[in-house]
């Protein structure tokens, strides 16, 4: 069995769906990378046979829209001196800004820097879709 | 003025608002000298960055029947986007010239994001295959003065419903006038996109999809026709194939109803044969001249003057 120290302070990342934690991991923490990141992939779960977890030290701000996003399973415990003291559920967000882009290719936030894409769920079929608040296209996030 | 009214898609105002809208465009039809200086002093500022004739000459008209007067390019070649100027900034720019702007662009979407650089109203002259409010407005005059109301019909789409923007504009309208069952008639290439239907769907509305029009012409109290567009083909061949597959010809509408009106936003290629045009059911070129007098109305009532003056 791999053992993997706790962490002093910082927040884990729980509860990622297997094969997510690897995504997530390239996609988001690049910019956290100066400080020590533990990523954990294939760990037994009971919620979900296997499961991913991110252990980021000295970390306490996560973006949980885009986490919610990506899975809305996941869970967020922030630890300080050894201690869980807050625990958050990534929600999937009513609304989204900037953070992926339309599929239509005509819609103008494909073309204008100044057309940020703007998005409203529309509906929860598996994943959460999207409508394009500028051209009402439904696009589905996918990591 | 009080805060800054825009018509980016009909769903912009009430359903009471788009009735008065019509009832004055029909008051401005049968007198129109009462309304011809409410626009006095007053610039247009009209924006097509996609070619158009009915939607750009009809506001024209509209603006100068109104005693106000038009400024605006119809061709994106001959304005700074063609040196690569954003279209925030033109707006940024015309807003201080004029009193509201009417525009039409290629991209879905674009009006809208004009009305973030606005602080004059700004009205959707059509964005891409997306939404046509203004012709919509159109629909609506031309169906209350022929049939005398907006609910309780059998309504056809006939031809192009995947970009047809005119299509998708008006039958959710129509939709929240109480329409609940649609024909649609068109090839597989060309269906109504999957997140229209969906919208629709949702609230409860029932399409019927056919491929031959003669199946269901004589149901219908209403028939919109629309034209293959061929700019909104990715190659020729796909055009070429399916421009010709939609025409309607007196035959076509034999067994049609006798109160029937054939309506199409124009410009027609040839999915209307001209033998239909003395038919007493087509309506289209009266459906084009309304679109002056809604228009009309809109003016007045983003402006906030003649019918629409506050205090």
């Amino acid at each position: 069995m791999l053992e993997v120290k706790g962490i002093q302070n910082g927040i884990v990342i729980d509860h990622i769906k297997a094969g997510n934690g690897l995504k997530i991991f390239n996609k988001l923490l690049s910019e956290h990378m100066d400080t020590p990141v533990v990523l954990l992939m294939n760990v037994d779960s009971k919620a979900l046979g296997k499961k991913d977890i991110i252990k980021l030290a000295d970390v306490f701000d996560i973006d949980l829209d885009i986490l919610g996003l990506i899975d809305h399973n996941i869970t967020v415990n922030v630890v300080r001196d050894s201690k869980i003291t807050d625990k958050r559920k990534a929600n999937i967000p009513e609304e989204v800004t900037g953070l992926f882009n339309c599929i239509n290719p005509r819609c103008i936030t494909n073309s204008d820097a100044y057309a940020v894409p703007k998005f409203k769920l529309y509906e929860m079929n598996g994943t959460a879709e999207y409508i394009c608040s500028y051209c009402e296209e439904i696009t589905k996030y996918r990591l | 003025m009080s805060q800054v009214r825009h018509l980016i898609e009909p769903e912009d105002f009430t359903l009471e608002e788009l009735m008065q809208l019509v009832d004055t465009g029909l008051s401005i039809f049968e007198n129109p000298s009462q309304y011809r200086k409410v626009c006095d002093g007053k610039i247009m500022a009209s924006l097509f960055f996609e070619p158009s004739t009915r939607t750009k000459l009809s506001f024209d008209s509209a603006m100068m029947r109104l005693g106000g007067q038009v400024l605006g390019f119809s061709d994106a070649n001959t304005s700074s986007t063609a040196k690569g100027e954003s279209l925030a900034d033109t707006i940024k720019v015309v807003n201080d010239y004029s009193d509201l702007i009417v525009m039409r662009h290629p991209k879905e979407g674009a009006p809208k994001l004009a009305t973030h650089f606005a602080t004059i109203p700004v009205i959707n002259g059509g964005d891409g295959g997306h939404q046509h409010p203004t012709q919509t407005l159109t629909d609506l005059i031309t169906i209350k003065r022929f049939k005398g109301r907006l609910d309780n019909m059998k309504i056809g789409f006939c031809g192009d419903l995947k970009f047809g923007r005119t299509v998708h504009s008006l039958i959710r309208t129509l939709a929240r006038f109480g329409n609940k069952e649609f024909y649609l008639i068109s090839p597989d290439e060309l269906t109504l996109p999957v997140s229209l239907k969906r919208q629709l769907e949702k609230q409860g509305v029932k399409l019927i999809e056919v491929r031959y029009l003669e199946d269901v012409v004589e149901e219908l109290d209403m028939l919109y026709m629309t034209r293959i567009q061929k700019e909104r083909f990715f190659n020729e061949e796909d055009y070429v194939r399916l421009k010709n597959t939609y025409i309607l010809n007196r035959d076509k509408i034999r067994t049609a109803k006798e109160d029937l009106i054939i309506l199409h936003p124009l410009p027609r290629v040839n999915e209307i044969a001209i033998e239909v045009d003395t038919d007493p059911r087509a309506a289209y070129f009266e459906q084009s001249k309304m679109g002056v007098y809604v228009r009309m109305a809109l003016i007045c009532k983003l402006l906030e003057v003649g019918p629409y003056a506050r205090g």
